[in-house]
């Protein structure tokens, strides 16, 4: 026994590594191609503007002006003087606030659309004309209607992601396949349990697309939108960095916005997963 | 015994106003237990019989009688296994059958009695063990016997296959084909049954009905199969009575009503 234990704690320690280097050593082999491209990318863009004269700063330049920004994302100088964190958490907040409310009111205008031939032909042809309205257009219109710049954003981020919702949960409703159909009907599931049990699933993996595209949309708008309505928020802070030519600044935060925006495109996807059980 | 339990009488439908009539005059009675297969061509109209039966279709003229009730939608006492099994992707094994006995005996069993039946549906076709898997985890086989498993649990009072072997390979298709006579052995339950096999019809079936070819398709010929119950497929192989069967339906089939795709 004790011969045998002493064995075991001895081995233990050798064996642990031997088992997780193939795992991290295919992970970095995978990550390969990635990170030589990143630095092939980096020592380009070194090579092609660090000279004087340049129009955009090289990343040496980047980082020298820049450190700040990038080494504390929540430091706070009073004002509008923040990290970028700080801005990211404003855009975020307006954008869950304003997706929200695009997602509820998208899925039942969905589902309303996709149940019924009437709501079909009387609003269908509406959609189709208001979806294709950019969403910065809505902005003086929202600004007029509120008097205010916080609601006006996030109408702008409502009225951008709603379309994508309404119009791939419509498409999930009425493509119920027919042999699903036919066992609510063998079975005599009809109303809120046919809705709940059968409709609603077999949309689900069309609501979640359609929620996905709408996300990427609210996070193109928001900086936009930003830009002109002000206050804390990384679209504002964008063009205050512009007004004040600090290059090196938007350059940071627009890889601050590009890795948030993937980040919000794999949360919803990894939702949709979650919820529709693997079938999406 | 009612010979009369399953009464489909005059049954003509069109799919639309000038269209020809795709069944012309349809009329058949099974009795309580029997197991009926219900063989032609692709195109003959055998799968809209069996929909007619179970409600999803409407026919044009005629009637379907189950048990002394008119059928006039669908309903869990002619439930259906569809060729393609037709489960929910987003439910497991167990939850696709409980779906069906939660709504079909709401009231009728508690909720613990229903967990119950479900399991003992599940081991009527021996699929305890994957009970807890998604639809998409399990062979089509197993998916099969889980559609089949749905429907028993409806207790119907007539089971509609509809080619519900089509789909699967030689091997599985004999198993199954055993795993379904052992059930209607031992529930006693009336089969009718579309398939387009020759063997599957005879080994399975009390009564053969050959259709023939749509448009207009009728029943050409019911072949009573007079093989004695518990039939063993190897034993049947060599059986006169089997060939004659298997013999006279081929007959019918490639001979007398060709399948007008072939002769063209």
């Amino acid at each position: 026994m004790d011969s045998a234990l002493g064995r075991i704690a001895v081995l233990a320690p050798r064996l642990q590594p031997a088992a997780l280097w193939p795992a991290l050593r295919r992970r970095i082999t995978d990550a390969m191609p990635l990170l030589v491209m990143l630095i092939v990318i980096g020592v380009l863009w070194q090579l092609l503007l660090d000279h004087p004269g340049a129009g955009l700063p090289a990343p040496s330049k980047v980082w020298m002006q820049s450190r700040e920004l990038i080494l504390h994302p929540f430091y706070d100088h009073g004002g509008l003087d923040k990290g970028l964190g700080w801005h990211l958490a404003a855009s975020l907040q307006r954008v869950a606030l304003g997706f929200t409310l695009a997602a509820l009111a998208g899925i039942a205008l969905g589902l309303l659309v996709g149940t019924s031939p009437v709501a079909m032909r009387g609003l269908d042809p509406i959609f189709q004309v208001l979806r294709t309205v950019p969403p910065l257009a809505w902005l003086p219109l929202s600004l007029a209607a509120f008097r205010d710049a916080q609601p006006s954003a996030i109408f702008v981020i409502f009225i951008t992601a709603i379309w994508p919702v309404i119009i791939n949960t419509a498409v999930g409703v009425r493509n119920v396949p027919q042999d699903y159909r036919n066992v609510a009907k063998v079975i005599r599931l009809r109303g809120f349990g046919y809705f709940s049990k059968i409709l609603l699933p077999a949309a689900a993996p069309f609501i979640f697309t359609g929620l996905r595209i709408g996300i990427g949309l609210s996070w193109l708008a928001i900086v936009a939108a930003e830009m002109l309505v002000g206050g804390v928020g990384i679209g504002f802070f964008i063009w205050d960095a512009w007004n004040s030519s600090n290059i090196s600044d938007i350059i940071v935060a627009l890889i601050y916005v590009g890795l948030v925006g993937f980040v919000l495109d794999r949360l919803v996807a990894l939702l949709g997963r979650l919820v529709t059980r693997g079938t999406a | 015994m009612d010979p009369r339990f399953l009464n489909i009488s005059n049954v003509s439908i069109r799919f639309a106003p000038r269209a020809p009539n795709v069944l012309q005059s349809v009329s058949l009675d099974v009795a309580r237990g029997e197991f009926v297969a219900i063989i032609g061509h692709s195109g003959c109209g055998k799968s809209t019989l069996l929909n007619i039966v179970a409600g999803l279709l409407q026919a044009t003229g005629g009637g379907v009688v189950l048990d002394g009730r008119e059928v006039d939608e669908p309903g869990p006492d002619r439930a259906v296994v569809f060729q393609n099994h037709s489960l929910l992707p987003w439910l497991t094994c167990r939850e696709n059958v409980r779906l069906a006995v939660d709504q079909v005996f709401s009231r009728s069993k508690s909720r613990a009695e229903r967990a119950r039946w479900v399991d003992e549906t599940l081991a009527l076709v021996r699929m305890e063990h994957a009970a807890d898997k998604k639809p998409g985890e399990i062979s089509g086989g197993m998916k099969q016997r889980i559609g089949i498993a749905r429907a028993l649990a409806m207790q119907p009072k007539v089971l509609l296959l509809d080619e519900p072997f089509g789909a699967l390979d030689a091997l599985t298709r004999a198993h199954l084909q055993d795993q379904v006579m052992q059930i209607h052995a031992r529930l006693g339950t009336t089969v009718l049954m579309i398939t387009h096999d020759v063997d599957e019809a005879v080994l399975l079936s009390d009564r053969i009905v050959m259709m023939t070819n749509g448009p207009e398709a009728e029943i050409g010929e019911i072949l009573t199969v007079d093989l004695p119950r518990p039939r063993d497929r190897l034993a049947l192989a060599q059986d006169p009575r089997f060939l004659a069967a298997r013999a006279g339906v081929m007959e019918f089939l490639y001979a007398r009503h060709r399948n007008p795709a072939d002769a063209a």
